[in-house]
C-alpha cells in the first residue's frame, strides 16, 4: 500500500509542470520579500566593496550568479551521498573549485576586473548566500527546484549590487559603466554648478546606500518591519 | 620590531576589516544584539586569525607559490599551485575551527559554552579567508609579520563588533523610524563609524 502512495506521490511530483507557480516564487521571492541582502542578511561582505562602479559590480554578480546555480545544483544532486556532520567541508571545497573555475576565466578574459575585484572573487567561497542557501535549500530539495533557488537569490543579490552601484558611480563620478552622464559643461571647472560627491566613492557610504535601500523597501512592505 | 608594530596598529585602524573592507559583515551584523556575545564572537575571531594566517602564510610559501616547491628538488622548482590558494586556504580555514572547537572544548569548557555555536560559524566568515588572501597578496615578508598581521586584523574586528553591539543596546531605546528599525539603522550606523574610522587613514606608518 505504501509502495503505491509513493508511486502515485512520485507520479505527481513528475506531473508538476517546471513553472508552476510554486517554482516561479522561487525565483520572485528573493527579489524582494526574502531579498538575501536586505531580509535575510546574507553575503554583505563582498556586496558592498565592489560597489563603486557598475562595470565591477556587474561582474561579481555574474560570477555569483553562475556559483549559485551551478553549486546549488550539484549539492542538491550529492544531497543524499553527504554524511551530515562533514557537509560543511564538503560544501566549501564545492563552492572553492566553482569559484576557482570563475577566478581562472576571469584572470583569462577580463583581466582588468579581475584586477580590480582583487581578494573579493575568492571571498565568494566564503559569501554567506551560498552557504546559506546550501543549507537551507540544496540539502532538502531536488535538482530543478535548487537550481531555481539558486538563481533567484542571485538575483535578488545583483539587484541591489546594482542599484547601490549604480548611485555611486553616478553620484561620485558622474559615469555609468565608465561613460559620462553627467555633461561636462555643468562641472564646476567649465563653468557649471556641478561638483560630483567624492563621498559616495568612500567605502562607508557603500553601508549608507544599503541602509537606505532598506529603509525604501521597508517602507513599501510593511511587513518586513522589525520591532 | 618598529615595522611589526606598524603592521599591527594598521591592521587594526588604518586597514580595519569591517570599517576599510567589509569583511565579516554577515556576522557582525548577526550576532551585535548584545555586548556579551560579540565579546564572545570577537575573541573567537582573534584566535582563529591567530592561527590560520600564519599557517596559510607556510603554505603559500613552501607549497604554493611559483618556485615554492624548490626544497623538493630541481624537478619542482618551476611548478605553481597557487590557482589551489582559495581550496588550499578554505581548508585549512575549516580544519583549524574544527581542531580549535575540538582543544577548547577539552581544556576550556567553561569558554567552549560560552563560545559555543559561534566557533563552526567562523569557519564561513569572510574576514578569516579574507585575511590569508590580503596576506597573500600583500606578501609578507616574515612569518612574525604574518602573525601580527593576522593577530591585528582579529583586535580591529573585535573592536568593530563589540562597539556595534554596545550601540545596538543602546539604540533600542530610541525612536527610530519604523522602517529603519534593525537591520537599517544598523547599517547606517555602521556607515557613519566607517566615516569615523577614516580619520586614520592618512597616517602614514
Amino acid at each position: 500500500m505504501a509502495e503505491v502512495t509513493e508511486a502515485v506521490e512520485k507520479q505527481k511530483k513528475q506531473s508538476e509542470p517546471l513553472f508552476s507557480k510554486k517554482n516561479r516564487m522561487l525565483i520572485s521571492d528573493p527579489l524582494n520579500d526574502s531579498n538575501p541582502i536586505t531580509v535575510q542578511v546574507l553575503g554583505i561582505c563582498s556586496a558592498l566593496a565592489i560597489t563603486v562602479k557598475l562595470y565591477p559590480a556587474l561582474v561579481m554578480s555574474i560570477s555569483v550568479l553562475f556559483v549559485m546555480a551551478v553549486g546549488n545544483v550539484v549539492i542538491s544532486l550529492l544531497r543524499n551521498l553527504i554524511p551530515n556532520r562533514i557537509r560543511i567541508i564538503v560544501q566549501l571545497v564545492v563552492v572553492a573549485s566553482l569559484v576557482i573555475l570563475v577566478d581562472q576565466v576571469l584572470k583569462a578574459y577580463a583581466y582588468d576586473v579581475s584586477k580590480e575585484l582583487s581578494v573579493f572573487v575568492g571571498l565568494i567561497i566564503t559569501n554567506c548566500i551560498i552557504m546559506g542557501r546550501f543549507e537551507a535549500f540544496a540539502l532538502a530539495n531536488g535538482p530543478w527546484k535548487s537550481f531555481l533557488d539558486g538563481l533567484g537569490n542571485a538575483f535578488g543579490y545583483a539587484w541591489i549590487l546594482l542599484a547601490v552601484a549604480f548611485f555611486r558611480e553616478l553620484l561620485g563620478s558622474g559615469q555609468l559603466f565608465g561613460l559620462q552622464v553627467i555633461p561636462q559643461s555643468w562641472y564646476l571647472d567649465s563653468g557649471g554648478v556641478y561638483a560630483n560627491n567624492g563621498l559616495m566613492l568612500l567605502p562607508p557610504m557603500a553601508l549608507i546606500t544599503v541602509g537606505i535601500i532598506i529603509w525604501v523597501q521597508r517602507a513599501r512592505n510593511t511587513k518586513l518591519i522589525e520591532d | 620590531m618598529q615595522e611589526l608594530v606598524n603592521i599591527f596598529v594598521k591592521s587594526i585602524f588604518v586597514e580595519n576589516m569591517i570599517f576599510a573592507y567589509f569583511l565579516g559583515m554577515c556576522s557582525y551584523l548577526a550576532v551585535s544584539k548584545t555586548v556579551k556575545t560579540a565579546v564572545g564572537l570577537g575573541a573567537a575571531v582573534i584566535f582563529v586569525m591567530g592561527i590560520t594566517v600564519p599557517v596559510n602564510y607556510l603554505l603559500e610559501n613552501f607549497v604554493l607559490k611559483e618556485g615554492a616547491l624548490s626544497w623538493l628538488g630541481a624537478d619542482f622548482a618551476n611548478v605553481d599551485l597557487s590557482f589551489l590558494s582559495f581550496i588550499l586556504f578554505i581548508a585549512v580555514i575549516a580544519s583549524m575551527v574544527q581542531l580549535v572547537e575540538m582543544i577548547v572544548e577539552k581544556f576550556a569548557p567553561a569558554l567552549y559554552g560560552a563560545l559555543g555555536i559561534f566557533l563552526p560559524l567562523i569557519a564561513v566568515n569572510c574576514s578569516i579567508l579574507g585575511g590569508s588572501l590580503f596576506m597573500q597578496e600583500r606578501n609578507y615578508a616574515t612569518i612574525s609579520e604574518a602573525t601580527v598581521y593576522g593577530l591585528g586584523s582579529g583586535v580591529g574586528w573585535f573592536l568593530a563588533i563589540v562597539a556595534i553591539a554596545a550601540i545596538r543596546e543602546k539604540i533600542r531605546y530610541s525612536n527610530v523610524p519604523a522602517p529603519l528599525r534593525g537591520l537599517g539603522i544598523t547599517f547606517i550606523v555602521t556607515g557613519l563609524m566607517g566615516l569615523a574610522f577614516m580619520a586614520f587613514m592618512g597616517i602614514k606608518l
